[in-house]
């Protein structure tokens, strides 16, 4: 690949994806206005896609207040570190055979290293507001972060020893006879279940959790601040649904279509899971959370890593 | 686990049930015929109007948003001067329609009454007053009350008697 071709894939993920995470405004309230038995914006544009126009104009023009109280520099710094973080994850994401922006020998660490680093985002951004119910939803962000973080890792393991790399354009090629969703069945729950919290959509949004901590951790951020949690959301989802695809259900592989738009197609049916998930689960309760994560899930990934092991060991004999 | 798995799939199948939304001002709301809307003055049978002016509408309004002076013509019938609502006041809690002795004030079913300016959603008595007898038709207050309004004499009232000769009271 020439540098220009680089650069020309750089700009083509970027636009891509910016424009995913806009359109998922619009995506998931329609959809969920549809599971909830009603219709949703469509009076701005086509079928109200426009609202998503509206909505970023109304997010600029809005007063982009600091409070007097906050730790400026670390509240300014905090919002753009969740959207940075997960950009940079999508960085090892091979879309198509050949369309991918680095295919590094550690793909797989990469990505799970760069969604750690986007729990700073909380952390700080809880602390830095200067207030209580911010502070406490960076707390919970940060403990459930660590938690489902240790299984999100140790879920993708048996994928490894599977495949025996790391590299992501492997683990899809090693997906040409049978997707890992079905020898992986486990992994893949798990791996799922972890990503929602890593990205603390609902059911599990115990970092904001409107109904109890006003709004978490960025109860005190107004304007585009605001905004870029709320895109950093959205491109967690994306990311997320985009690494169940290229891990567990073959990345680009299907036949007929262009490898591209099968990882579009698999990549869009994640996404729209995870809002029919907010449509329909209640938020569990802050330790009944943890319990789950670390009595439950963990024990069950650590088994399926020893039986999968075993299994892998044995058929090499 | 299980009912999570089955809350999520039937929340699934609501994709396809039918919306509740009423998509309104191209798809109307239906209203019920005592919905409490917009007020209006009515009319008795005969075509003369049937607020006598007893200030019990604008006494019983929890916001005092009725303002109305009486007087009388020719005839002593009673009829107010000026009658006003302050539509950007008005809470539609029918009261005044329940303190009414005449059925004269009526609230309808209709809410479409948006305005730019403040001011114009102050009604006078040609915006209240309407050629109709409202939710009460057949019902004239002067053909059952007591007095000479130049509607009916005294005692010829239906359920009426003739007034008693005081005279022929003396012991
Ligand atoms: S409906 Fe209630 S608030 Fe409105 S004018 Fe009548 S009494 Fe007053
Ligand atoms: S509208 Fe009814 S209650 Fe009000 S002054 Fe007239 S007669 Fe009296």
């Amino acid at each position: 690949m020439t540098v220009m071709q680089h650069i020309w894939i750089v700009l083509g993920v970027l636009f891509v994806l910016l424009n995913i995470a806009a359109g998922l405004i619009w995506v998931e309230r329609r959809m969920l206005a549809l599971w909830q038995d009603r219709l949703g914006p469509n009076r701005a544009g086509p079928f109200g896609i426009l609202i998503v126009l509206a909505d970023t104009l109304k997010l600029f023009f809005k007063e982009d207040w600091i409070p007097p109280f906050a730790d400026k520099w670390i509240f300014i710094t905090a919002p753009a570190i969740v959207v940075g973080t997960v950009l940079l994850s999508f960085v090892i994401i091979p879309f198509a055979p050949n369309i991918v922006v680095a295919d590094l020998n550690i793909g797989l660490l990469f990505f799970l290293a760069m969604s750690s680093l986007a729990v700073y985002s909380i952390v700080l951004g809880g602390w830095a507001s200067n207030n209580k119910y911010a502070l406490l939803g960076g707390m919970r962000g940060a403990s459930q972060m660590i938690a489902y973080e240790v299984f999100m890792g140790l879920s993708l393991m048996g994928v490894v020893m599977l495949t025996g790399s790391f590299k992501l354009s492997d683990i899809v090629a090693a997906q040409k006879d049978m997707w890992f969703c079905i020898k992986q069945p486990v992994g893949l729950v798990v791996f799922f279940i972890a990503g929602i919290a890593e990205t603390h959509r609902l059911p599990f949004d115990i970092p904001e959790s409107e109904s109890e901590l006003v709004a978490g951790y960025h109860s005190e951020y107004s304007g585009m601040k605001f905004g870029m949690f709320f895109i950093g959301e959205y491109l967690g989802i994306t990311l997320i649904s985009a690494m169940t695809t290229t891990i567990f259900f073959g990345g680009w592989l299907g036949p007929f279509l262009p490898p591209w738009l099968w990882f579009f197609i698999k990549t869009f049916a994640f996404i729209m899971f995870f809002i029919l998930l907010r449509a329909s689960l209640p938020r569990p309760r802050y330790d009944q959370l943890m319990e789950y994560g670390w009595k439950l899930l963990l024990p069950l990934v650590l088994l399926n890593l020893l039986i999968t092991g075993a299994i892998a060991l044995w058929i090499r004999g | 686990m299980i009912s999570h798995v089955r809350t999520i799939w039937l929340t699934f199948l609501h994709l396809f049930t039918k919306k509740v939304t009423i998509e309104y001002p191209e798809e109307k709301v239906k209203l019920h015929p005592r919905w409490r809307g917009r007020i209006v003055l009515t009319k008795d049978p005969d075509g003369g109007e049937r607020c006598v002016g007893c200030y019990l509408c604008a006494a019983a309004c929890p916001v005092d948003c009725i303002a109305l002076q009486a007087t009388e013509d020719e005839n002593g019938r009673r009829y107010p001067e000026f009658f006003r609502i302050n539509f950007s006041r008005c809470i539609f809690c029918g009261f005044c329609e329940e303190a009414c002795p005449t059925y004269a004030i009526q609230l309808i079913p209709d809410f479409e009454m948006g305005e730019y300016n403040r001011q114009n959603l102050v009604f006078e008595k040609e915006d209240l007053l309407i050629n109709s007898e409202g939710k009460y038709p057949g019902y004239n207050f002067y053909k059952v009350a007591g007095i000479n309004a130049g509607v009916k004499g005294k005692g010829e009232g239906e359920q009426e008697e003739a007034p008693v000769d005081i005279h022929s009271l003396l012991p």
